[in-house]
């Protein structure tokens, strides 16, 4: 048989979705192989977007680099910030007061709260259940405002600086923050119950992109993705940091909620609704153990002593942090007599999840197709369209033709 | 439970605020042109970081703004030792009102600064 002839006796289409959509940090191109409806294979590319921000990176100096630094994602801004900040701190040797630290803590869980509820949202969209994306999403304000209270704007805080942190929590503030954690720990009841409580969202997620232990351990899957596969992996407690060590917390796995794991998109909402609670509770603790003292490098002659030191030392350093999607890392090095750093690398908790969709995907049909993807990470709107390569013709779908797709199955299964 | 939720929605305000106005005119320049007022955004909480506002006046010339701007918004006059800020660059930082010794920058709590010519009256500041 020729290759030819093969390629013709071959059963399944390919269809490619993707790759890119501004809005996403990290655009991917997603090339399918079907049997019917079922998902034999899956081709994952990556890279489509790259905005060389690393190189803008190597031409300023780190004051200037870390609110850029913050721009590389626009849901975990002020983890990046945190693990830039840390990773210079590493390299020169700088000591952050603990005071400091407690606030990263609280902005950094605050900031976890607002990803996942807004994950949360998605995914719902995603499934057909438009109400609770709503919902969550009008629910998600309270946090952004407290945010916006404690930072001075919704997004990208360009709280925290090099260190330590450029603002305090001040004592009226607090009970501000207080409130907003006794609204949500209301409303997580609800939340639960709406997600994890509804047959239907069980229908459509339950055995949906299974990730199963042995392949969330040797593909190196991080955060929720791999937690929800029952794997304690967490970056707070395996090695922690911060305030996080003066903090109560365990990894959150799925059979806290339900005795037995899945690893499926089920789990991967318990781990996250989970964490939003979790976030709560060390947030309340943090501002309960809290020191009083000093933020870090706040005023004028700080930060240009900051300047100077920084030119007059060398040396490389690295900071990680468990941002809401998982390990970030950051590496950076300096030269003597250059404020510039002549490196800086940076690890996103996506691209180490990428592998993972392989096995996710394998067995799936094409209506899971949108919420698999959105399950390790929620700027699903990457998937701009897709290509349908049929008998050698090519369709293009849309973006709507995928989720009417995907609403069309939840109809189904509600009968 | 969430329908409880839905209900409860019907007789309650929108939780979103309705800027700049209720429904999108027919013609949105006509509608600037008539003069008619536009429902107000949410207010901004205390320090706010919004448009930068230089007092040139206190201006000392050191240039130490620009080494903490993270995107270039500020350019250096030599002739006059005073700054010029391109804020359609700006990203609210606020390092440059950090820094600045002679506390010439200060942030206001304007946002809305959108504009179709990037070096409008507006977005440059001297
Ligand atoms: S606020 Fe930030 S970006 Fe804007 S001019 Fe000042 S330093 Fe530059
Ligand atoms: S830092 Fe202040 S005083 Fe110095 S140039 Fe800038 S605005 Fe003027």
């Amino acid at each position: 048989m020729t290759e030819e002839e093969a390629r013709l006796q071959r059963t399944y289409y390919t269809i490619p979705i993707g790759p890119t959509h501004p809005s996403l940090k990290e655009p991917l191109q997603f090339s399918f192989d079907l049997e019917g409806e079922r998902v034999v294979d899956v081709e994952i590319k990556p890279g489509w977007n790259h905005r060389g921000l690393e190189v803008l990176g190597m031409k300023r100096n780190p004051l200037q680099t870390l609110y850029l630094a913050e721009r590389l994602c626009g849901i975990c801004s002020v983890s990046h910030l945190i693990t830039f900040s840390r990773a210079v701190e590493n390299a020169l040797g700088i000591a952050v007061p603990p005071r400091a630290e407690y606030i990263r803590v609280i902005i950094a869980e605050l900031e976890r709260i607002h990803s996942h509820i807004l994950w949360a949202g998605v995914a719902a969209h995603e499934l057909g259940f438009d109400t609770l994306l709503h919902l969550t999403w009008r629910v998600r304000e309270q946090v952004m405002d407290i945010l916006e209270l404690l930072t001075g704007n919704r997004v990208n805080y360009a709280l925290v600086t090099i260190g330590g942190v450029r603002r305090d929590i001040t004592r009226e503030q607090e009970p501000l923050v207080r409130q907003a954690l006794r609204y949500y720990k209301d409303l997580l009841e609800m939340l639960v119950d709406a997600f994890l409580h509804d047959p239907t969202i069980e229908l459509r997620t339950r055995d949906v992109g299974v990730l199963s232990y042995k392949d969330a351990l040797e593909l190196m899957a991080v955060g929720p993705t791999a937690r929800a596969s029952g794997v304690k992996k967490d970056i707070r407690v395996d090695q922690p940091y911060l305030a996080y060590p003066a903090l109560e917390l365990e990894p959150i796995t799925p059979d806290l909620f339900r005795p037995e794991v899945h690893g499926d998109v089920y789990d991967k909402i318990i781990v996250r609704l989970l964490e939003v609670e979790q976030s709560i509770g060390l947030i309340e603790q943090a501002l309960e153990k809290m020191p009083e003292g000093e933020i870090g490098r706040a005023t004028k002659e700080e930060m240009t002593e900051l300047l100077v030191q920084i030119k007059k030392r060398e040396g490389e350093g690295i900071g990680r942090h468990e941002a809401p999607r998982g390990e970030l890392f950051h590496y950076i090095r300096f030269q003597r007599d250059s404020e510039i750093p002549i490196l800086w690398k940076v690890k996103c908790p996506t691209y180490s999840n990428l592998m993972s969709y392989r096995p996710m995907f394998q067995g799936a049909q094409i209506a899971d197709i949108p919420i698999i993807i959105a399950c390790i990470d929620p700027c699903i709107a990457c998937m701009d369209r897709v290509i349908v390569r049929r008998d050698g013709r090519e369709e293009t779908w849309q973006i709507a033709q995928l989720l009417a797709k995907s609403w069309e199955k939840t109809r189904r299964l509600k009968g | 439970m969430i329908l409880a939720q839905i209900i409860e929605q019907l007789f309650k305000k929108p939780a979103t605020n309705k800027f700049p106005v209720k429904y999108m005119p027919k013609s949105v320049s006509a509608f600037l042109k008539s003069g008619r007022p536009i429902v107000p955004p949410v207010p901004t909480p205390p320090r706010f970081r919004g448009k930068l506002i230089y007092h040139r006046e206190k201006c000392v010339g050191c240039e130490q703004c620009g080494r903490v701007c993270p995107a270039n918004v500020i350019q250096f006059v030599p002739q006059e030792k005073k700054v010029r800020f391109y804020l359609a660059r700006c990203t609210f930082c606020g390092q440059c009102t950090d820094i600045c010794p002679a506390d010439a920058i200060e942030m206001s709590n304007e946002f809305l600064l959108a504009d179709y010519n990037k070096y409008s009256k507006n977005l440059v500041l001297e």
